[in-house]
């Protein structure tokens, strides 16, 4: 990109400057290796999917400032997001319903249980809540995700901004 | 729970909820709310509520700050008078 286009910037720190790139872009993979730490932690400790997935959208917005929202945000769709939303709930409702049609009649929705990952019933309850927990991090890291870019996006000016 | 660490940031949450709301740079109003929540994390996890103080620290102070700039960058940064 040309310098005259970075330095304007709409008032938001970033775009070329060497230093918030290099140290956003060492810290973005550690920041995503606690999310997910915090996701699978979540069963047993502090955490969970929100949490997790909420800490995996934070570095999505790291990125954003530092690099700038037009050349980041074309990393992320829209429809991404929107698949990616989709996908979580899948996941959970998939989980659910998958624990119904296992459980005989009985019909205990989300009861993990059931699920014949393994040969114990408290195990299969084990990883059954981390498959949970995996949908629901990946839902609430494309709503924050999609949240910040429609909130911070001008899309339709965004022509007429970049010639200024 | 040490209740004088307990008096003090609550104090200090009192302290910075008062100038969140009069001060007149938005983008202080911001910060100030910023470090309200983290402070209110602090409360949570002194009062053995690590759970809930994860999610505040989450939330509150970074997906909430970050939201309100993203915001505050399709409007003015001063508050009319």
């Amino acid at each position: 990109m040309n310098p005259e286009n970075s330095e304007i910037g709409k008032g938001r720190a970033g775009g070329g400057d060497v230093i918030v790139e290099t140290v956003s872009r060492l810290m973005v993979p550690f920041i995503q290796l606690f999310a997910l730490y915090v996701i699978i932690h979540g069963a047993g400790g502090p955490g969970g999917g929100f949490q997790g997935g909420v800490i995996f959208a934070a570095s999505f917005v790291l990125l954003v400032i530092a690099f700038g929202i037009v050349d980041a945000g074309d990393r992320f769709p829209e429809a991404a997001n929107i698949a990616f939303i989709s996908l979580g709930v899948y996941i959970f409702a998939g989980v659910g319903l998958l624990c119904i049609i296992l459980s005989l009649g009985a019909a205990q929705y989300l009861n993990y249980g059931f699920i014949p990952l393994t040969t114990h019933f408290e195990e299969n309850r084990a990883l059954g809540i981390d498959l949970v927990e995996v949908g629901i991090g990946i839902t609430v890291m494309a709503v924050i995700t999609s949240i910040f870019f429609n909130l911070a996006w001008k899309r339709e000016s965004e022509e007429g901004g970049r010639e200024e | 729970m040490i209740w004088q660490l307990d008096l003090i940031l609550l104090f200090l949450i009192v302290v910075i909820a008062i100038a969140s709301i009069t001060v007149r740079d938005l983008l202080s109003a911001i910060m100030l709310l910023g470090a309200y929540s983290f402070l209110m994390a602090m409360v949570w996890v002194e009062m053995h509520s690590v759970d809930v103080g994860f999610t505040e620290a989450a939330v509150g102070a970074g997906a909430t700050t970050a939201f309100l700039i993203a915001a505050l960058s399709r409007t003015v940064r001063w508050e009319k008078k």
